[in-house]
Formats: structure tokens, sequence, C-alpha cells
């Protein structure tokens, strides 16, 4: 069902919440939480379909705010508040507002939300781009328990960790850390499997990924002993290497979908490692609605703790994207350990090379 | 967030605390199975295909199965290794809960093995000693086996030694060898003995895991959240305000092509005996110290061994066999008329017992346990019914339709909990009616619930023996059965019960004698 209501109030809102509901004859009793979506009319349709989809796991009141402050001043002038009210099938398993906000209501966006808000149920926010310096701050972000960033769609996506950092409240989080769960467990499981001591480590991946950065500074943390990033053409990340006395164990993925594990002593092993959706990533973002300390201890580190490999080795490395038979995966395994290799012997030249490091990467 | 509390069990592997990259904070990141692999016996089976590999690929799928995990499958079928995993693959795709990824089969895939044999052939056992040592070095499962016997119980002593003999239960330095049985655990309790002993021999008991897939279901394992994660449960969880119990469950089908393994059996031992009383018992305990399958176990055996039967067990137990009938706008035949069964049997399709557990929480209270065939609609529920208000200071007339305040644990389907208590009716005269609130899961945590078949085999895998009953535990529920077993057996016949109904009028007259009645489920 779906009810279009122009130049509204929140309460004439909540009134055809009601309505539509007593009309589906079905109860608000089930909804665990409400999320709230800050975006433009760009990336709204993205978003609300991820958010549906994240609904089937975590039934929710979804409120998207669009804020529309207009370009002419007359356009600015004229406040106004426009709702769309999504209920049943439309809504995945949930209900869905979407609030439009003219003129001077979108810097005063908060005093419709707030309302609208589920009683007694978490609330989370969710920028899928564009937000704000300091997200615990925000009149929106303040409403919240869980407020989710996504620091690649920053312009500087690197550089966006350290805003991050700097602006963390318990309840931050950030879906470029959601994205290396996978990676994570993975590598966790691979250390329960054979628990040697790491003495140093290699994250390869794309340029402009934060998660990359974000993966070596977790293992740098957890691990204490010196990350390399090396840059490769991706996607995603394509490989995390620990290194051990009697030899590395080696998690490739160079096709962004399956990875290949390498252990001393044992044979390789397939793992299913798929980069995920979005609606995946906000699923898992609403399993957990406590503050998440390990990221912020990963986010906190400056990113230039990483080393840099000397420049010329990284473009060696060549995951071709077409490479997912068997024996060619298990081939590419070999090449990013070998660059890892040479990028050990250049290790000297590290220090100088580490302050111009986030530059270069977003120069090439 | 209830569903999450498992996860909160404490004092198993040490090893998590030794890896740098685990930290107890990090909630996000999965309890991932050790290198092990699974052999199935019997994997040709119908609970193999439909349950079973299912569980494993969801498991793959969520990403709880360790890289290089290994499926072999034992079987007089003549295959080879493709064609059990193309048979995998079809039923992976059939009944798999959650939706079928290539690069996850793939990965599957690839541990996949067949051994064609029967149980008593030694070549085959032999050559399934290979093939586990060629997995290991192949797949790196390090030795860690799970052996999942999904065979009929009287091919277990003949397994569990050639697994001994063959050395495969033996394993080696620092890995495990693990068995997992399926119900019936012998069928009283000197077989149950018999039983536990055979397989003992060859398995130390803590390797043993008994599947009783009820345990595996969100909804039970909510049982305890419930109970121990609120305040407002547990103040009237007890004598002074619970008034009975009754644990309900229920099936519409027949016997269908069961008889073989039916007839003889019942509803008493094949359901009440392990389903039912582990919810009684789940529903009655103590709060454990911890959630150490120690703790549990030991409170588990506490209330079972304070279990009390009636003295005349004639007039508070009842079986019923379904008479031909119509169900659900179908036409089915009687349980005596049922392929396969002799039309003097005595086996009970239908079986309510009460029983009363001797402890300060719950003396007096009684429990009624009932089950059967062919009932109503399929539905298992555990309903906490409350003693009516001392006083109500109403006129009579207002406070006609209010029934007892109950509290109904659904189990399944439509899993959740139903609270009911009375309300006044909109109106000008004041009428007091029951009303219910309702919590359920699959809307509060749609489609994250997952199989229990997937959350046992991953526990198994584990070593994490929370969910499944100890054998001591199986001994002692037979001790409540035998008895009642051994009355039926000398007096008169199951008295019968159209089909699609719900049980014999016997079992009304049972809860009547006792002032109450039973709920419609």
């Amino acid at each position: 069902m779906k009810i279009d209501l122009t130049n509204t109030t929140s309460s004439k809102i909540n009134a055809s919440l009601m309505d539509a509901r007593r009309a589906s004859g079905a109860g608000a009793a089930g909804m665990v939480l409400t999320l709230v979506i800050v975006t433009d009319e760009g990336s709204a349709y993205d978003a609300l379909k991820a958010a549906n989809d994240a609904s089937r796991e975590h039934p929710n009141r979804t409120l998207a705010v669009i804020k529309r402050a207009g370009r002419s001043p007359r356009a600015r002038a004229e406040t106004r508040l426009d709702a769309e009210i999504l209920v049943g099938s439309d809504a995945g398993s949930g209900e869905t507002v979407i609030l439009r906000m003219h003129g001077e209501l979108t810097a005063h966006a908060q005093s419709v939300v707030l309302p609208l808000l589920l009683p007694d149920a978490p609330v989370v926010v969710w920028w899928p781009e564009n937000a704000p310096q300091h997200p615990a701050q925000d009149p929106l972000g303040a409403l919240a328990q869980r407020r989710i960033t996504d620091a690649v769609t920053a312009e500087s996506p690197v550089g966006q960790l350290a805003q991050r950092a700097e602006s963390y409240a318990p309840g931050d989080t950030d879906l470029a850390w959601t994205r290396i769960t996978g990676w994570r467990s993975m590598l966790a499981a691979a250390l329960d499997q054979h628990p040697a001591k790491i003495v140093s480590a290699v994250v390869e991946g794309e340029p402009y990924n934060p998660s990359v950065e974000l993966l070596g500074l977790w293992l740098m943390t957890r691990l204490r002993v010196p990350v390399e990033r090396v840059v490769t053409a991706g996607p995603g990340i394509t490989s995390v290497t620990l290194r051990t006395k009697d030899g590395a164990i080696v998690l490739d993925r160079p096709d962004g979908l399956m990875g290949t594990l390498s252990m001393p002593g044992s044979p390789d092993r397939q793992v299913a490692l798929k980069r995920r959706e979005t609606s995946e990533l906000i699923a898992e973002e609403l399993r957990r609605l406590d503050p998440d300390d390990i990221y912020a201890t990963a986010v906190r580190t400056p990113v230039d703790r990483l080393q840099e490999p000397a420049p010329a080795d990284p473009q060696s490395a060549d995951p071709q994207p077409a490479a997912s038979t068997d024996g060619e995966a298990a081939d590419g395994a070999a090449d990013p350990a070998d660059a890892a290799d040479a990028a050990a012997d250049d290790k000297a030249e590290k220090g100088a090379a580490k302050k111009a490091a986030p530059r270069k990467r977003s120069a090439s | 967030m209830s569903t999450d509390f498992p996860e909160v069990e404490q004092g198993e592997p040490p090893l998590v605390s030794s890896n740098p990259l685990r930290d107890p904070a990090d909630r996000r990141l999965p309890r991932i199975a050790g290198p092990s692999g699974l052999v199935i016996f019997g994997v040709t089976g119908d609970l193999s295909r439909k349950k079973l590999m299912p569980a494993i690929y969801d498991l793959a799928n969520r990403g709880l199965l360790p890289p290089g995990f290994s499926l072999v499958g034992f079987a007089r079928r003549e295959w080879e290794d493709e064609d059990f995993a193309k048979e995998v693959h079809d039923a992976v795709k059939l009944h798999a809960r959650t939706p079928f990824r290539e690069e996850v089969w793939q990965q599957l895939a690839k541990g996949m093995r067949f051994i064609q044999g029967s149980f008593d052939d030694d070549d085959a056992f032999e050559h399934l000693r290979k093939t586990i040592e060629h997995l290991d070095a192949a797949q790196g499962t390090s030795g860690n086996f799970a052996f999942y016997l999904s065979v009929p119980p009287k091919s277990f002593p003949i397994v569990v030694q050639q697994l001994k003999k063959h050395g495969l239960a033996d394993p080696p330095q620092g890995s495990w060898r693990r068995a997992v049985i399926e119900k019936p655990f012998g069928h009283d309790l000197e077989s149950a003995q018999e039983l536990n002993r055979i397989v003992h021999e060859v398995f130390p008991r803590d390797e043993v895991f008994r599947i009783d897939h009820y345990l595996g279901k969100e909804t039970v394992q909510n049982i305890l959240a419930l109970r121990f994660a609120n305040t407002m449960f547990e103040p009237i969880w007890n004598r002074s305000y619970v008034d009975h119990v009754q644990i309900t469950m229920a099936e519409d089908i027949g016997i269908g092509g069961r008889a073989g393994y039916y007839d003889g059996i019942g509803a008493a031992r094949d359901v009440i005996q392990n389903h039912l009383i582990q919810l009684m018992a789940l529903t009655a305990i103590e709060e454990p110290a911890s959630f150490h399958p120690k703790a549990l176990v030991a409170e588990k055996l506490k209330v079972l061994s304070a279990v009390k039967l009636p003295t005349d067990l004639g007039k508070h137990t009842v079986r019923g066999q379904y008479a031909a009938g119509w169900q659900g706008g179908e036409e089915v035949l009687g349980y005596l008329d049922e392929d396969g069964i002799d039309p003097n049997s005595k086996t009970d399709t239908y079986a309510a017992i009460k029983l009363e557990i001797n402890n300060r929480r719950w003396a007096g209270v009684p429990f009624y346990l009932r089950t059967g065939k062919r009932l109503g609609r399929r539905v298992t529920e555990i309903a906490v019914v409350f003693k009516r208000a001392p006083y109500l200071p109403f006129d009579a007339y207002a406070t006609e339709e209010l029934g007892q305040n109950a509290l109904v644990i659904r189990v399944q389907p439509d899993e959740g909990v139903t609270v009911r208590f009375g309300s006044k009716v909109p109106g000008t005269s004041f009428e007091v009616r029951d009303v219910t609130m309702d919590f359920q899961y699959g809307e509060s945590f749609t489609e994250s619930s997952p199989e229990a078949y997937e959350r046992l085999i991953l526990d198994v895998l584990l070593g994490d023996a929370n969910l499944f009953p100890r054998h001591q535990e199986v001994e002692l529920s037979w001790q409540i059965l035998d008895p009642i077993e051994k009355y039926w057996d000398t007096h008169g016949k199951p008295a019968q019960y159209p089909a699609g109904t719900w049980g014999p009028a016997e079992a009304d007259e049972m809860l009547a004698r006792d002032g109450r009645s039973w709920r419609r489920p």
C-alpha cells in the first residue's frame, strides 16, 4: 500500500501509518528498530532497496530523509514536508516512510524524525554517502544508538578514516569495516588452525579502498607487528599474507569471489569469499547494536603507520579478473607472495616513503 | 536479542584466547569450526538428503565451515564421487534454506567423497580409512572426523565395531573422532544402557553426540533465555502461580512408510521419551550456574530424577490409536488398516501422561505431556497455565468469559510466545474477556533462524555438547517411561480416536478428573 501526503506534518504521517496498518491487518509490535536513512534523490532508490532487503532479517520502520533545499531563492523560502508511506509488500517486512524536506526544514530534519521513531526500540542512522563530519553530534545522529557511515563514498576515502577516528563516538561504525568481516573471520580461523607467531603482515588491494587499510590496521593492532599495504588492481582486497617463522599464511582472492588459503604444512584450500551486497552489509550492521570496540581500536590507529612497499613492484602482481579456474587461482597465489618478498627486501626505504604515501595513491 | 544467548557459552575452547585475532568483544566474527570432516553412514536416506546435506551447505554458505571441510558418504549404492556430489547438489538445491551460490558449492564439492560398501564389508572400511588419510593430506582436515550414524539402531553395533576394528575411532595425536547418533536411543532402559555401552566402548563419553533435533530449535533454546534473561517470568514460574503445564506435540500425518519402525514402538517411545521430556526438563529446571554443558546437564538431571509418576497409571495415562476418518478434507485410513501393520497391534499412536516434579518449586503442579499422529494439525507447544486470581472484585457475569492466564511457547510452526490474559471488552457494561499478546520469531527475527540441524552439526564440529542429551538423561527418561509402558502392556488396549481430531475421549476425561481441560493448540 502506498500513501502520498503533501505539505504534511509528523502527526499526520503517524495517523496515516496507523490507518495503513489497520487496513492491512498488521501490527507494529514485530518491528525491532527504526532505521533512518539520510540521503538525496540520487541514491535514495538504491539505499531503500538495500534497507528493504535487510528488513527481511530485521523488520523495521525505515525513515528516508531526503533533503531538497532547492536551487532558487524562492524554492529555498518555501518550507514544506512531503511524505510517501509504503506499508505491506511494498516495504519489505516493515514500513517505509520517505520524507522529502524542502526549504528551511532541511536544517531541522530531526523535528520530523523524532515523533516517528518507534517507541522503546533502537534507532540506527545510515548515511549512504555524504556523512557529516561528526556523526554523533549531528542532530539526526544524536537520536541514534548506531550510526553507519561509508568511508568509501568520501572524496578521499582513505583520508576519511582519520576523520572517522577523530569524531569516533561509541555506536559509530563504517561499512568499510563491515565489508572485511569475511576476511577477518577467515584469517582468525586460519590462526586457530595454525597458531604460529606472526612476524609481519601484508595486505593487498585496490587503491581508494579504505577497507584494505582498515584490515591492515586491524591486523596491526591485534598482532602488534609491522603491516605493509600493497596497491593492486583489485577488485577490493586481493590478498593478505601473514608471515611466520616457518612460512607464510596467505589468503588470496584475485577475482572477488573465490579465495585460496595456503598455510605452511597444509594443502591449499578454496574458500568462498564473495564481495557482499549493501543489503547484506546493512543486515550485519543491524545484528548488533552495541558499540564496536574492535572497530574503534582499528580506525583510531593512524593510517600512515601502514608501511608502503617500494614504488616499483606492486604492478607486477597481475591478477586477471578472468582467472577463476582452480589451477589459475592456485598459480595466482604465488604472485602476491613474491611481490611481498620483494617488498620485504626494500624495507629500509620504507621510512622515507611513508609520509608521502597517501597522496601518491590518490594521484595514481 | 534472545537468539544470541547460546553464543555466551563459557568455558569451552582455550584456543580462542590464544589467537590474537580473536577477542570476545568482536561479536562479528562467527564461531567457525576447526579443520574437520563429516562421515555420514546411511547417506542415501531421507534424513541425510532432506536435512543433513542442506544443513551442511547452509553452514558453508554462512561461512561457518572451515576451509577444506570434507564430506564423506558411506552407503551400499554403487556411486562414484561425482554421483554422490550430484546427489548432494540436487538435495541442496531442493532443500537448502539459503540461496544457492556456485562458489560456495565449488568449495564444498572439492571435499566430497563416496564410499560404497555394506557395514560388514572390511574392504569398504579400509577404503574409508585411506580416504580419511587422503583427505587429511589433500584438504587439511587434520584427522578430525565426526561419524554420523544415520542408520537403523540395529546397525549401530556393527558400525561402531567396524570403526574400532579399522582404527577409525582412535584419533591421531592432537585430533578428535566423534560419533553422532540419532534417536531412538533404545526402546527401554535396558536397551538404552546396552546401546550406551556399545558406543562408549569405542568412543569416550564426551565424544558421543546424541541428536535430539528439538534441542537445536531456536524456540527451545529461547526457553532458557526467556526464563533466565528476564525478570518478569521467573517470580511466577513456580507452584504458587502455575496451575499446570501442558506440553503438546501433535502431527497431522499418519505413520506413512514407517510401519516397520513404528509398530511396536509407538508414540510414547518415539516422542515423549526424548522430545517431550526434554521440553519438560527445560521448562522446569532451576537456573544453571553457567551455560557450561556440565552445569546445564547437572540441572536437567536434578529435575528428571525428581519426576514422580502418578500412583494410578490407569487413571492418569491414556494411549490411543487413530481410526479411519477425515483429516483436513481428506479421507484417511485407520492405524490398523495401514500397510504393514498387524490388525491386532496394540501400538499407541497417541499418548498422554501426567507427571509431577517433586521439588520445592513444582510440588503439586502436574505436567501433562501428550503427543499423537493424525491429530488436528501439526503443532508443538508448551503452555504454562496460571492459577485464577484468588479473588475477583467483579460480579460473576463480568468474568464469565475469563479463562486462566497462560504463557504459551510455540515451538513449531509459527515460532513465538503468546501471553493470554483478561481485558475489558469495550462498551458500557463491565465485561472481561481473554486476549492474547504475541511475539513471533518470524516477525522480529525473520529469516535469520537457522535450521536445527545446522546448529547441531556445527556444535558437533566445535565439540560443544550443550544441546545434546547426555547418556544419563536418556537413561533417566527411560526410567520415567518404562513403568508406563509396562502398565500399558498388561492393561487393556489403546482407545480409538477418529483421525483429524484432538485424540480419544479418554484423554479429555483424564484431565476432567483433575478439573482441567486440554488447550486447543
